[in-house]
């Protein structure tokens, strides 16, 4: 090759990079391995990450059961390997899934369209804020305090950096957001209220009456979905202008925080002012149907700085694995699995109440709760991993006016005894922490 | 004519139609089965109210084997890198080793949860940390974030950063400088980032001007974002000059890495004046494209920019263990929740194991050489608007075979016939017409003899039938598709007939 390009040596080709700048040395990598020792080192560091404990984790990532038709179909090579489908001649399987995917994430969320795919469920719903900034021209949003805080974090970053003022509305003994406060923060100059519906505390969220107050002052109404299993069984909010969501419960594994799911869900009438890639239905010169990558000039490679977002990759992948879990659950599966949950978080947030307060209690819930204790939840939690459980998520760094609370997630994978466990674990702890408080006061007596 | 040019790669063969799934499903069928209920059953109307939900709509009902047929069926209509070259310009379209994608599937690490005790999470946390070291010494840089979910996601971290760090001197400036060569993405982070953006002229070969930089780079200017080796997979030959004067008034270098594919192992933006760059690991690092995603873009910085960095940090604790640090009090914060595309960084470090020092610097090789090889196969016949030399990747136009009434696209469609996915069409736009090639170092020479055999056919096509390529596609499930009409009635979902 190098004689057909008529060229002596291949540092030849690399003439053009400046010679001071040209590495000479091996990089200090790890040595080359053999696909066995690759292998077994990601066993390894497997073996050092939790594996094989049962765990009540949620708070925005949740342990589903994956059925296997999902990787067996998802890693052939011509989903795998392919690229975004800018040619659709040799890329129709792709778009007519994504078609697919479209029509069920709208189905699902209530909206008449949705988009295929953003980042994650954060960013999501950061890009929906943006977008109701550019659809009412007006420049401040109201932030459901309740909203997960990593969401809250992030939406704090973009929002920052496009001058867009944020106010944070607090949540009521029920855990749902405040009406009244809502009603008072909601302006002329705001663009939209994002919520989260379950919210950050597994409650639902009335979300026609937060639809009335925001829709009052012509704002718009954005709903964050971070746990989709919850579609099955909850009221989509159909009231909501856009509905950024975090697709993930639906097949997708943990994997440490991603990669995830995001969706933007919306209004027909709102579509252009919707970013990320959206895949269209038409016909070939013959007429026959097929799809295709439409209304790009909402897109940066066509309107580089005046696009409505700077989104290119997104997750086709991961959304392709969301498409078939929802196919193989469908319309009657989702609605027993979303059963299953809710049953299970019912009889475990029953069983806590009997040896711990369980919060907000006054509202309705999904297969979140959070459960109050006398002991620190980190102090538990390093009780439960001496048995192989993983305990609730601790809420005192980002809702210390909580004390001592956790939240708490249980799934269809969560077994009876697992939660009996839990709660035994839990009730020993509150045992002996309340005869610890309560000693002083009997020696004074 | 049509029997003279064989297409050696590909013949036409039986594929199978396949409707919508909405179209196969019917009440009673069921590809689900869950355990029985091992609580008590609830009352859901008594749980939830008004907030329970009646009906799922038009969700489907299909049994397991339609859905493995259903989207069996439909991947077989797709292009992809398991079925030849994949020639995109500026995708880097390289293997995906499987090796990747099993061992990002082992239990511990796929079902890894992000809030799990940091006790639990030393594995996902070494990952963490020994790719991060990996892509430190591979960039020359001094610290990373591996939290942007993808490219134009690190672009936007990185001018948070340069934001941020502006900001702490004084003044953060107005304006990103971006040459005209750039990806539309770099604009648009720009926006985003709340920047202006001001156009910067190539030169006549192809590159950065640096006359032109000089006369427009004031104390305006927060950085300049640079694409290296460009669009035109040349280098950018005078990069140090450049950085000179970005410096010198107080300015950034910010490195577009898409092209990193070209470099590794053979030098290294921190070494040449980069202060921040992100990475593509599904480009450089082979983690697949997956039909558009997931991506990972991570973002390599100088000691100067690090206290901005997103919120949390990898760090080595005085107890020798990982962990997470979260107060960093000049942290731009969260760019997305949790800590990234891990998956992803699981994929790219065994593709980095599976290479090594000198698998790095062979790849690098290879892909430069093979970018070359196409150059040469096809000088000549296509238009090449810029003879500086190419790296990984070479663009022609189509200014030849125009003169018939022949452009870039349909040449591109054409090419689809002959079992090869098209390359980058007229992208970059500073080349009227441009043929955008990208091989990569994963194409064995045969496949490149080809690919090369069937761009030089079909420029003998246009000038014995350019209405044969014009009409191209020919052997495709579908021919052209009328994309205006897509756009202008959208039909974005499918809905019931009697709806």
């Amino acid at each position: 090759m190098l004689k057909a390009i008529g060229i002596r040596s291949i540092d030849d080709l690399f003439s053009p990079i400046p010679a001071e700048y040209r590495l000479t040395r091996d990089l200090a990598v790890p040595r080359q391995m053999a696909e066995s020792e690759i292998v077994d080192w990601f066993k390894q560091r497997a073996k050092e990450n939790g594996e094989g404990y049962a765990s009540f984790l949620g708070a925005g990532a949740y342990f589903h059961y994956r059925p296997v038709v999902i990787d067996a179909l998802v890693q052939r090579g011509e989903f795998l390997t392919s690229y975004t489908p800018y040619q659709p001649e040799v890329a129709q399987g792709t778009l007519q899934a994504i078609f697919e995917f479209q029509t069920m994430i709208s189905e699902l969320t209530g909206m008449d369209l949705a988009n295929a795919s953003m980042y994650d469920g954060s960013t999501g719903a950061a890009e929906a804020v943006m977008m109701a900034v550019r659809i009412t021209g007006r420049h401040s949003a109201v932030i459901a305090r309740n909203l997960h805080p990593e969401y809250r974090e992030v939406l704090n970053t973009y929002a920052t950096h496009q001058a867009i003022p944020l106010k944070t509305v607090s949540f009521t003994d029920s855990g749902q957001i405040d009406l009244k406060e809502l009603e008072k923060a909601v302006g002329d100059d705001t663009a939209c209220v994002l919520i989260q519906s379950p919210n950050f505390f597994g409650t639902i969220e009335d979300v026609e009456a937060i639809a009335e107050i925001a829709h009052k002052r012509g704002a718009l109404l954005i709903v964050s979905i971070a746990e989709a299993v919850s579609l099955g069984i909850v009221e989509p909010p159909r009231t909501a202008d856009i509905v950024a969501m975090e697709a993930q419960s639906f097949g997708v594994p943990l994997g440490f925080g991603g990669p995830y799911c995001g969706v933007l869900a919306t209004k027909e009438k709102f579509v252009r002012q919707m970013p990320g890639r959206l895949v269209g239905q038409t016909v070939d010169k013959n007429g026959k149907r097929g799809f295709v990558l439409t209304l790009a000039t909402r897109e940066q490679h066509i309107r580089r700085e005046k696009a409505t977002s700077n989104i290119c990759t997104n997750q086709a992948l991961v959304a392709l694995m969301v498409n078939i879990f929802m196919t193989v659950y469908g319309k009657i599966g989702l609605r027993e699995l979303a059963k299953q949950n809710l049953a299970k978080a019912a009889y475990a947030a029953d069983e806590f109440s009997k040896h711990a307060k369980v919060l907000f209690a006054g509202a309705p819930r999904f297969n979140e709760f959070v459960v109050q204790t006398s002991d620190d939840p980190y102090a538990i939690n390093s009780r439960l991993l001496g048995h192989k459980i993983v305990g609730g998520f601790p809420l005192k760094k980002f809702y210390p006016e909580l004390g001592h609370a956790a939240l708490w997630c249980c799934t269809e994978l969560t077994t009876r005894s697992m939660i009996d466990t839990a709660v035994g674990l839990v009730a020993e702890s509150e045992g002996s922490a309340r005869s610890k408080d309560a000693q002083p006061e009997e020696v004074v007596r | 004519m049509k029997t003279k040019h064989i297409t050696r790669k590909a013949t036409r063969h039986i594929s199978q139609n396949e409707g919508l799934i909405f179209e196969k499903s019917s009440p009673g069928k069921a590809a689900w089965k869950l355990p029985p209920l091992d609580v008590p059953e609830v009352d859901t109307a008594k749980l939830l109210g008004k907030q329970e939900r009646e009906d799922l709509g038009d969700m489907p009902e299909v049994s397991e084997i339609e859905i493995i047929r259903h989207f069996t069926r439909l991947s077989t209509w797709n292009y992809a890198i398991d079925l030849g070259m994949y020639p995109l310009g500026s995708c880097t379209m390289k293997y995906n080793p499987r090796v990747n994608e099993f061992v990002s599937r082992i239990e511990g690490l796929a079902n890894g949860h992000p809030y799990q005790a940091e006790k639990i999470s030393q594995g996902a946390l070494r990952i963490m940390k020994t790719l991060s070291d990996c892509l430190l010494e591979i960039t020359g840089m001094d610290a990373i974030t591996l939290q942007p979910a993808a490219g134009a996601h690190g672009e936007l971290t990185g001018l948070l950063l340069v934001r941020a760090y502006h900001q702490s001197k004084g003044n953060a400036r107005k304006k990103i400088l971006i040459p005209d060569s750039a990806h539309g993405t770099n604009p648009a982070t720009a926006a985003t980032a709340g920047y202006a953006v001001e156009n910067l002229k190539s030169n006549d070969r192809g590159m950065v001007d640096v006359a032109a930089l000089a006369a427009q780079m004031n104390e305006d200017v927060a950085a300049l974002m640079v694409t290296n080796p460009n669009t035109l997979g040349v280098f950018e030959q005078e990069i140090h000059k450049i950085a000179g004067l970005m410096h010198a008034k107080g300015g950034l270098l910010y490195m577009d890495g898409a092209n990193m594919n070209a470099l590794v192992a053979k030098t290294r933006p921190g070494d040449f004046g980069v202060d921040v760059m992100h990475l593509n690991l599904h480009k450089t690092f082979s983690t697949p494209h997956g039909g558009g995603g997931p991506g990972s873009g991570p973002v390599a910085v100088k000691k100067i920019l690090e206290p901005f960095l997103p919120t949390p940090v990898v760090i080595t604790k005085s107890d020798g263990t990982l962990g997470f640090e979260y107060d960093r009090p000049q942290s731009v914060g969260r760019v997305r929740a949790f800590y990234g595309n891990f998956g992803m960084f699981i994929r790219a470090l065994a593709y980095i194991f599976a290479n090594g020092p000198d698998g790095l610097r062979q790849t690098t090789e290879d892909a430069v050489l093979n970018a070359n090889y196409i150059r040469k196969g096809l000088e000549g016949v296509y238009d090449l608007p810029y003879s500086t030399p190419s790296m990984h990747e070479v663009v022609f136009s189509d200014k030849v075979q125009s003169k018939k009434g022949v452009k870039t696209i349909d040449l591109a469609k054409r090419l689809i016939d002959y079992g090869f996915h098209p390359y980058t069409t007229a992208f970059p736009l500073i080349v009227h017409g441009a043929l955008m090639i990208e091989p990569t170092e994963s194409e064995p020479k045969e496949e490149l003899d080809l690919f090369i055999e069937a761009m030089k056919s079909i420029a003998e096509e246009v000038e014995e039938d350019p209405q044969y390529v014009l009409d191209a596609p020919h052997n495709t499930r579908i021919s052209r598709l009328d994309e205006t009409a897509a756009a202008r009635k959208p039909v974005l979902r499918w809905k019931p007939e009697n709806a």
